[in-house]
């Protein structure tokens, strides 16, 4: 961001005076392309939901406005703006208006360390994977904000459900990350992509590197899937016992800020699975920094998002294809089940990087081979 | 730029301190909370300790507030909740708040503080890591025995009781 706006102020002299001023702007810039995006996406995403359930369930889906319905996100979220927005009388008033606020922060927060690209980032931070799981604590306190405010019964046992269920899979979500923050032995979500380059292809990525950092990868989908209360377990949501769950009283675009948390969430977790787990944007067989910037950032982003995109049609599918679980059988899995395995891939992905100075099996077998 | 990020927190920080001790509702006390985490972590932020800054919001908004909220709303007088912080004994706890404040004041300002100037940007993570790791193992590792005792120790109390029953015989055979 400095050499940015040290670059521009070197073309235009004459801002030199206000160095601050074009930091600012800069920043304004870039959080106004990633909030596009993230709306985008999560119009992108409602259709593309809508049409894979249909698809699974043997419906058409949305096919009227535009062609194969694919300008149906528009039309609802012009709905969405124009609907009233209602506010229930003996809701709390200011918490109920905050709380979607809370929420949408806290998922669009994570966008600032997605790796989009070779250097197309808002903000390479160093503690990258931690400060993801450090902004999205603020979604829980907004979820159980919200269910409060409503003043409604089921509101109130949705937004609990969905505040403990958040705090108990923030536990895998952050261990099954710890094997790729080991192998790269760094917390920042480019230098993890950068250490799974190299001559191997495909075979560089961590799913690959050891048994443990494979069965990590699915821990990891699963204790997102669970944090980000989608199906199976979207018990706080769950239609059949809470109306709608924490959401129930929303109405309009306060709604719709909720839709777009839980879209811009199931981006966030494929994003970081892809990053942690699948390369990230590293192109295969090439070297993104010995490619012009231009087509470097192009082709990354394009490798980038088709692999994200891919795991998020896989949520969705999930989503379609898996029953409910019950809030007890939830509890346990994070508990029992989840807690000690992610702890077990911990320790040996430890070992591993200890025992074999951080070699993968994929390399090992390529240094046999010469 | 700097000084004016820093007196914009301190505002938040502070503001919402007030609002935290003088609202009477234990929710809004509990946003309050949130926001002066929040400030906290913006000034870590700007005192270069990014790591600090992330576990602040990890663990006291993500967990202590969280715990907090929970424990307000599972208690049975939730539809009190909205007034659930009356005051008691205005004028001691206004002579202790005072005394602290003059004494804390007065430490602040005698305190020869190391100041340091041109405070460069650099990631802490490592360094900490490596110090936890070293230097400062034996109290990181009793603070994790710490931890994990209570943990086991809040298992055992929410235990249901006939599976404490189940387990009393066998612990005064132990005896």
């Amino acid at each position: 961001m400095e050499q940015l706006t040290a670059l521009i102020i070197q073309k235009v002299p004459a801002l030199a005076v206000a160095p601050w001023a074009v930091t600012l702007l800069l920043i304004g810039i870039v959080a106004f392309i990633i909030l596009q995006f993230a709306m985008v996406f999560a119009g992108f995403g409602t259709y593309l939901e809508r049409k894979i359930a249909a698809d699974i369930q043997g419906r058409i889906g949305p096919n009227r406005v535009g062609p194969i319905g694919l300008l149906q996100f528009l039309a609802d979220g012009i709905k969405l703006i124009l609907k009233e927005d209602i506010i229930p009388t003996a809701a709390d008033n200011h918490l109920f208006r905050m709380a979607p606020y809370l929420i949408f922060t806290g998922s669009f927060a994570a966008f600032v360390v997605v790796p989009f690209g070779f250097s197309l980032i808002a903000a390479d931070l160093n503690i990258g994977i931690y400060y993801v799981m450090a902004v999205t604590s603020l979604v829980s306190i907004g979820v159980l904000l919200a269910g409060w405010a409503s003043n409604n019964k089921w509101s109130m046992l949705g937004g609990m459900r969905a505040a403990a269920q958040i705090v108990s899979y923030e536990i895998p979500v952050g261990m099954a990350l710890i094997p790729a923050v080991l192998i790269a032995g760094s917390l920042s979500t480019q230098d993890i992509i950068r250490s799974q380059g190299g001559l191997l292809g495909i075979f560089g990525w961590n799913l690959f590197h050891n048994p443990f950092s494979f069965f990590s990868f699915f821990l990891y989908m699963v204790a997102a899937l669970a944090e980000t209360n989608r199906t199976p377990f979207d018990i706080p949501e769950a239609e059949s016992e809470l109306v709608s769950g924490y959401n129930t009283e929303y109405s309009g675009i306060r709604f719709g800020f909720f839709f777009m948390a839980e879209y811009a969430d199931v981006f966030v977790v494929s994003a970081l699975a892809t990053a942690c787990f699948l390369g990230g944007w590293q192109i295969p067989f090439f070297n993104a920094a010995s490619l012009p910037p231009v087509w470097a950032n192009l082709l990354s982003l394009g490798v980038f998002m088709a692999k994200a995109l891919a795991l998020v049609c896989v949520i969705i599918w999930i989503r379609w294809t898996l029953p409910r679980l019950r809030v007890d059988q939830l509890m346990r899995m994070s508990w029992k089940y989840m807690v000690p395995l992610t702890f077990f891939n911990f320790l040996g992905v430890s070992l591993w990087v200890l025992v074999f100075k951080g070699k993968g099996i994929p390399q090992m077998i390529a240094s046999i081979f010469g | 730029m700097a000084d004016l990020v820093f007196v914009l927190l301190s505002i938040l920080t502070v503001v919402s301190a007030l609002i935290v001790a003088g609202n009477s509702s234990v929710i809004y006390s509990a946003v309050g909370l949130l926001f002066t985490f929040m400030g906290v972590a913006g000034l870590y932020v700007l005192a270069s300790a990014d790591f600090l800054a992330a576990t602040q919001m990890l663990v006291y908004v993500g967990g202590i507030l969280v715990l907090i909220l929970f424990a307000v709303f599972l208690s049975n007088r939730i539809s009190d909740a909205k007034l659930s912080n009356p005051t008691h004994m205005r004028v001691p706890s206004a002579i202790v708040c005072i005394a602290l404040f003059g004494l804390m004041s007065n430490a602040a300002v005698t305190t020869e503080w190391a100041v340091k100037t041109n405070v460069e940007y650099a990631p802490t993570t490592a360094v900490l890591g490596r110090l936890l790791m070293t230097k400062y193992l034996l109290p990181f590792e009793v603070v994790s025995v710490l931890l994990l005792a209570a943990l086991i120790g809040a298992a055992l109390l929410s235990r249901p009781e006939s599976a404490k029953a189940a387990l009393k015989p066998d612990m005064e055979e132990g005896q």
